[in-house]
């Protein structure tokens, strides 16, 4: 072990870091690829069906967990075709655009009471600013292609995200009213307690508007128009195919995965244990609290599965009057009410 | 008042709530897929797949060149040729049918006055190459004589309503 932590701090700074994001992106990549196939396998079950059964390892079918791999690997194959009126450059960009943001922001997520990449005071200024940043991927995608299709797919999706990014960054500020700070560690710590200390109760609007807004960020039913197939084909993607098409595909899922960290962390304590200040704590105290965070991240993740099976896709002005007419007053009054709750100290236990 | 109500419905989700109990209870109801090569659909004996031309059980061909089904046929599938053999009876000597043509109605099997053309249980099968999906008279027999139990069962389970 010691020998271990020896070679670890004799590793140049840059290599160590390296290092630390291989162990984040590994388990990411792993969780994106299997998200896929559990979106299938869900979706499936609720439209009584099975979903993918076939694919499995070393020729036994293993309910299909091959798919992913079987699915990249085809991905990767295929031709990258770039249709000859876009701009190209700005066309092989804005995949990476759409991933980078997706994937930068885990570099201040704290897993744990001590697990965090980087630390920075302000992580939450961080992540609305990168998690802002991924509509440029869309943009530039649906411009860059020279297609009518895209185009409108990449302007739906435009006016969606910056209507609700509002509401999103307004929920925001309800929870770091809640707890004082933009440090992502505090915000956790200051839902100790028990489960009623955690932000959902007291910020129950505020948490609704939050994952609902989420989902419209990423763009995923029932707030898809921007790929609606039904009337433009795929949006903003129409014109990719292969390696290029499976990393937006990668962004998406990423930032699904990363919408439902971020409202674990945000509302539902985080890293906290669900039995603390109850009799059970002592029970639990061998849990990591990694694993708590990964279980809530979980049902969050499921719940855009669910999403996906239960609801059709919103009309558009329907999209904007959800989002500018109801979300955002909805949030404007509860941070006031947020702030007198502070105030007061009502209830008790919230402070 | 009404206003109302709806205003409170629709700020506590009530209908989203209500469709998400719905789907999250058909999650766990036996899903109705048949994995397809493995597990079959149960078939009808009225089932109209790839067609056959029967013999009498003394081995003697059935049809008798009447071409009624080549009359009958609305896709004009169906080809006959036929001439009188050495022993004076009525047979064909071409029996054609195009299955890209065919449209599976089961008229000319429905047409035939000695139960000679007839469609049988099975629908998988292939063509490598253009022309092999003329089903001529040999290969008509072929798959006759081969479902020949199958298909006499089905006669026989369908006569009281044919």
């Amino acid at each position: 072990m010691e020998s271990v932590i020896a070679l670890w701090n004799a590793l140049p700074l840059v290599v160590q870091i390296l290092l630390k994001i291989v162990v984040i992106m590994l388990p990411l990549m792993i969780m994106v690829a299997y998200y896929t196939y559990a979106e299938r396998k869900v979706i499936g079950h609720m439209q009584v069906r099975m979903g993918p059964n076939r694919v499995g390892f070393f020729g036994f079918r293993l309910l299909g967990l091959g798919q992913p791999i079987a699915d990249a690997v085809k991905l990767m194959f295929k031709e990258i075709v770039i249709p000859s009126g876009a701009n190209k450059l700005l066309f092989l960009i804005a995949p990476m655009l759409s991933i980078a943001p997706a994937l930068a922001a885990w570099a201040v997520f704290p897993f744990d009471a001590e697990l965090a990449l980087t630390h920075i005071n302000a992580g939450l200024l961080y992540i609305l600013a990168l998690t802002s940043l991924g509509v440029y991927g869309v943009i530039i995608a649906g411009w860059s292609s020279n297609s009518k299709y895209a185009l409108l797919g990449a302007m739906r999706s435009a006016a969606q995200i910056v209507a609700y990014e509002i509401a999103m960054g307004f929920a925001l500020v309800g929870v770091l009213v809640a707890a004082g700070s933009l440090d992502l560690r505090q915000i956790v710590l200051a839902q100790q307690g028990s489960l009623l200390h955690w932000f959902w109760l007291p910020l129950l609007p505020l948490f609704v508007i939050y994952f609902i807004s989420g989902v419209a960020e990423t763009n995923r039913a029932p707030f898809d128009v921007a790929e609606g197939e039904s009337e433009i084909v795929a949006g903003f993607h129409v014109e990719y195919s292969g390696m290029t098409f499976a990393v937006f595909f990668l962004a998406e899922y990423a930032n699904m995965i990363l919408i439902s960290a971020l409202s674990s962390l945000m509302f539902l304590g985080g890293w906290l244990s669900p039995f603390q200040g109850t009799a059970l704590e002592s029970w639990f105290d061998w849990v990591p609290g990694i694993l708590w965070l990964l279980a809530k991240t979980l049902v969050f993740m499921f719940l855009f599965l669910w999403f996906r099976a239960t609801f059709p896709r919103y009309r558009y002005d329907q999209i904007m009057r959800l989002g500018w007419k109801v979300f955002i007053p909805i949030t404007i009054v509860w941070i006031v009410v947020v702030g007198l709750m502070k105030v007061y100290h009502t209830p008790w236990w919230f402070n | 008042m009404n206003k109302i109500v709806s205003y409170v419905r629709s700020l506590f989700l009530f209908e989203l709530l209500k469709g998400l109990s719905l789907t999250g209870r058909y999650m766990f109801t036996r899903p109705f897929t048949l994995e397809y090569p493995e597990e079959k659909a149960p078939v009808s004996p009225r089932f109209r797949g790839l067609h056959a031309l029967r013999r009498y059980p003394n081995g003697e061909e059935r049809c008798i060149a009447c071409k009624l089904c080549e009359a009958v046929c609305p896709a004009l599938a169906i080809t006959i040729e036929a001439e009188p053999r050495e022993d004076g009876s009525r047979r064909t000597t071409r029996y054609d049918i195009d299955l890209f043509k065919c449209i599976f109605c089961g008229f000319c099997e429905e047409s035939c006055p000695v139960d000679s053309i007839v469609e049988t249980r099975v629908y998988e099968y292939h063509f490598e190459n253009r022309g092999e999906q003329i089903m001529t008279k040999d290969k008509l027999l072929a798959i006759g004589d081969k479902y020949e139990e199958q298909l006499a069962a089905d006669r026989a389970a369908q006569a009281a309503v044919r």
